[in-house]
């Protein structure tokens, strides 16, 4: 514990706002059996790739004076050997599919989960749902979670608009989120670490900025963390924050977007009670300075074009003002 | 009897050559004048517009490719916007997949196929005219609407509720809807036109054990054809019903499904990938022999495996859904049908060697895009063996792996086969020789640019690189390798660059081919290059599978059709025993003005529902003057 305590910085330090990507750098129960899968499969195909070449190199470069003058008995041969090709196939596509089966079977949603997740997908950001069997514990965040390591955690997806796909290499192999459907996901990180996720399925002109952080920490950082997300948002002292508190309620941006604690309830956009505590903002695009805050506040649509978040006119100190307050956020 | 003693005075009974080519160039001749030219029925005409048509398609397809390369070659470029780039990589995938490979396999088959079964033009030979405009409608639609910035920009596979009237803005799904109509209208009319070539016109004698692979290959790709299209079709006309008249078939909130679109475009979507696979393997077991100079090893086996392919088609359209919550036992049987399709593709592969193996190669450049064709191609199978197992897919769908992955099947499994066809039948064609040396150059591109260019992706896949991303951000670890797969892929342009320079030159320039340059066994090498208008000056009769391999220089003919009027053979389905003389169409423009006004409908319709009452109408009047009896010798019974 002591170790991942330490490391935890460390990798973020190293990541920035990169995070493992990858299917073969696995780091959950899931991904390890996939990435094992993926290794044997691929093994077994190159030398089968092998034989194939080296048998046409054989056929293409053969010396072939003194071709065998009984044809017949060549014909048999040659039957022989192409019967005993087709019975390899069959035999290695059937330990194929038998070691699929059994890789699948170990793949099945956990019964008991330790806690879950709801994820509502949307054009072109995450939306988390942290569900507790008293609604008062339950708290929303956005693009980012984060999970215990070792603990099987119950990710429910929703889409509430197209179809986008969840997906975490590292952690697990992807799963669509369907408008009308309910699919079910588990993920148990077995390291600490961040883990990058990003949408897999086409879902329009962001696509390609729809990603989602799953930090994983042991289970002391993740209590932590889970009572400050909790928590109301912080009431602020300075007087540039509490200037740009009243603008964020005066102006559009409490129509979209909730901070509890606050009468801002808009639910179109991303929960921003916790903003601050945020590696990234707008689905990974930017990391979460001060400064990449009031560049996305400005002007969305350059940064992301098409992103259903509104160019909000505002002079330099007002922006500067809702940055600081956002930034407060944590 | 009148009619039996009138035509008995016309047959080619008793004609020498000279006197029968030239009643027979009279009869089946096309005019030369403009609109002679668009009343063609030639099929030998139509397959040629065809073919040129599509690889012009080929090359906008092939600038879109760069046009993504350009932008993924570093992060986060700002070559092309968002916007175009999700038109750009619809557009690329619609154009290649409906614009291009299906319509060139089939005009493949449109050119070749009447030759090969030995009669004198395709089955509907105006239908087969209407179908070419329809196509060629259908592609002018799709690039003017990318011209005017109003491209589809949903995917080629335009997934609900993306493409649906909630989210798919303007009129962009509508064409992409509409498109699909077109191309999917001339393809089944293709297709059932080689059905019935194949099944009722051959030679006599050339019974089903007989008939050349290609043949097989395109009849199997025609019942795919006929059987998967109209899923798609439904399924265009319906989502621009829910788009333009408000039906709810995908939506769920009013009791609609968005995965009945996924099984329906997949229950085409996957068989479609064999509509394209089928010919070419047909191909490749064509043009293998030949540059051998030995029959194929396992005339039988290649059929029932391409028989097989053909039903196993439509059994594995799931695998492409892997990731929407199956249940388990669903998983599991689309997992082992996907696997069983590498049996066929193995047998037919270990035929090919076993052909090799025996024989002696000769080195010319079709038989090196078939070699070419078989190293990339055990590739895609095999990377197609680990998408089949749903946990490996769970990984790698819909990235770059699967990028790979089609694109090694589609271009190393078929459009390698495609160009060694082209350098194999272009002296038939075009009577000229394509150049030897420029087609050895275009080889060595193609395959070194293309495996540089496609390898590198499985990695990348499996590096988490998603599909369809028009940029992605510089901490990710992919830059490298994006920059190296776009360098690459100048080099696989480059090699089709020569490959078209080698086909202008060819055209007019080439050393003329006489009727047979590779000692091929086929029928269509029993004439002259390019081929009469007319094919065959009498019907070949066939006692064997490779009958220009027989030893005597000449075929056995038939005779007894007449000369004076389009007419040829019609033969039982098994054994090809002659049955009956049938009369053959003559040149008409009525298919183009039918073609004109189908294509005023479909595109009215994306506008107003009402397209469809009053563009019925011209579709009528088109359809009567095609059909009205015109009193020439062809409409007599």
């Amino acid at each position: 514990m002591k170790t991942a305590a330490i490391s935890l910085p460390l990798l973020l330090l190293l990541s920035g706002c990169g995070g493992v990507q990858s299917a073969l750098d696995a780091h959950g129960q899931t991904a390890i059996l996939l990435k094992s899968l993926i290794i044997f499969v691929v093994a077994t195909c190159f030398v089968v790739w092998i034989i194939v070449m080296l048998v046409l190199i054989w056929s293409l470069m053969r010396r072939r004076d003194g071709q065998a003058a009984d044809d017949r008995s060549l014909h048999r041969r040659i039957t022989i050997a192409v019967s005993g090709a087709v019975a390899a196939t069959a035999l290695i596509i059937s330990g194929l599919t038998i070691a699929s089966f059994y890789t699948t079977r170990g793949l099945d949603p956990a019964r008991d989960p330790d806690m879950t997740i709801r994820v509502r997908a949307q054009q072109w950001w995450w939306q988390f749902i942290y569900e507790d069997a008293d609604p008062a514990q339950s708290f929303h965040t956005a693009n980012e979670i984060h999970i215990p390591v070792g603990k099987a955690v119950r990710v429910r997806l929703e889409s509430s608009d197209v179809i986008h796909s969840f997906w975490v290499p590292s952690l697990a192999g992807k799963q669509d989120l369907i408008p009308g459907r309910e699919n079910v996901l588990t993920l148990r990180a077995e390291r600490p670490g961040v883990y990058r996720g990003q949408c897999a399925e086409f879902c329009g002109l962001q696509h390609s900025h729809m990603a989602l952080f799953v930090i994983a920490e042991d289970e002391e950082s993740y209590r932590q963390w889970a009572s400050a997300q909790r928590k109301e948002g912080l009431q602020p002292r300075e007087p540039e924050i509490v200037a740009g508190k009243a603008l964020f309620m005066a102006r559009q941006c409490a129509a979209c977007h909730t901070i509890r604690g606050t009468e801002a309830s808009g639910t179109t956009g991303p929960d921003l009670t916790h903003i601050g505590s945020r590696h990234t903002i707008a689905a990974g695009l930017l990391e979460n300075t001060r400064g990449s805050l009031a560049a996305w506040i400005a002007d969305p649509q350059t940064l992301k074009p098409g992103n259903n978040m509104p160019i909000v006119p505002l002079s330099a100190d007002e922006l500067r003002q809702i940055s600081a307050y956002m930034d407060s956020l944590k | 009897m009148t009619t039996e003693r009138r035509s008995s005075a016309a047959t080619d009974v008793d004609l020498d050559d000279a006197e029968l080519d030239r009643q027979l160039d009279r009869t089946w001749a096309g005019r030369t004048s403009f609109w002679g030219a668009i009343a063609a029925v030639d099929h030998k005409v139509i397959a040629r517009r065809y073919i040129v048509t599509a690889f012009v398609f080929l090359i906008l397809g092939g600038m879109l490719a760069l046009a993504m390369r350009i932008q993924l070659a570093q992060p986060e470029a700002r070559f092309i916007n968002a916007d175009r780039y999700n038109q750009i990589f619809t557009m690329h995938g619609s154009n290649m997949m409906f614009l291009f490979a299906v319509p060139v396999m089939e005009a493949m088959a449109v050119y070749l196929v009447p030759l090969m079964v030995g009669t004198r033009n395709i089955a509907f030979p105006r239908l087969n005219a209407f179908s070419y405009w329809v196509f060629l409608a259908g592609g002018i639609l799709l690039w003017i609407s990318f011209a005017l910035d109003t491209a589809p920009d949903v995917g080629w596979f335009a997934y609900v509720p993306l493409s649906g009237p909630e989210y798919g803005s303007g009129k962009r799904a509508d064409v992409w809807a509409q498109m699909i109509t077109f191309t999917e209208l001339s393809a089944l009319a293709v297709a059932v036109e080689i059905v019935v070539t194949v099944l009722k016109q051959r030679a006599p004698g050339m019974s089903l054990d007989r008939i050349p692979l290609l043949v097989w290959s395109m009849l199997v790709m025609a019942f795919v054809v006929i059987m998967a299209m109209p899923a798609i079709m439904f399924e265009s006309s319906t989502l621009i019903m829910d788009r333009l008249v408000g039906t709810q078939f995908y939506n769920p909130a009013e009791g609609g499904d968005v995965l009945l679109w996924q099984h329906l475009f997949w229950f085409f979507g996957h068989p479609e990938v064999y509509i394209i696979f089928l010919p070419a393997v047909g191909m490749v077991s064509t043009i293998l022999p030949t540059f051998v100079q030995r029959p194929i090893f396992g005339y039988l086996p290649v059929v029932m495996a391409l028989i097989a392919t053909g039903v196993l088609a439509f059994g594995l359209w799931v695998h492409h859904m892997f990731v929407i919550g199956l249940p388990r036992l669903a998983e599991s049987f689309f997992t082992a049908s996907s696997m069983a399709i590498a049996i066929p593709a193995g047998v037919q592969i270990f035929c090919w060697l076993a052909t090799l193996w025996a024989g002696r190669p000769i080195f010319k450049t079709p038989l090196l895009f078939v070699i070419g064709f078989i190293i990339t191609f055990v590739i895609g199978g095999l990377t197609g063996v680990m998408v089949a197992s749903v946990p490996f897919d769970a990984q790698v769908h819909d990235t770059y792996f699967v990028v790979a992955h089609f694109h090694y099947v589609l271009i190393g499994g078929a459009v390698f086969p495609l160009i060694a066809g082209i350098y194999y039948w272009f002296p038939k064609m075009t009577g000229r020789m394509m150049s030897e040396r420029l087609g050895q150059w275009s080889f060595w591109l193609i395959f070194v640019g293309f495996n540089l260019t496609f390898f590198p992706m499985h990695i990348l896949g499996l590096q988490g690189m998603p599909r369809r991303i028009y940029t992605y951000q510089p901490e990710m670890p992919w830059g490298g390798l994006n920059l190296f797969i776009s360098l690459s892929a100048v080099i696989l342009f480059s090699g089709f660059l020569v490959f078209f320079i080698d086909v202008a030159r060819s055209w007019s320039a080439g050393r003329p081919a006489g009727q047979n340059p590779w000692n091929a066994s086929t029928l269509e090498w029993a004439m002259n290059s390019p081929p009469p208008p007319y094919n065959f000056r009498r019907i070949p009769v066939v006692d064997a599978r490779d009958p220009l391999w027989c030893g005597s220089d000449e075929l056995p003919v038939a005779s007894g059709l007449r000369t004076d009027r389009r007419e040829l053979l019609i033969s039982s389905v098994v054994e090809a025993l002659p049955e009956a003389r049938e009369s053959s169409p003559r040149d008409s423009v009525w298919p183009f003005w039918a073609a004109i006004a189908t294509s005023i409908m479909l595109i009215w319709s994306i506008f107003s529902p009402w397209a469809i009452v009053w563009g019925s109408i011209p579709i009528a009047i088109t359809l009567i003057g095609w059909f009205w009896p015109k009193g020439i010798a062809e409409d007599e019974s």
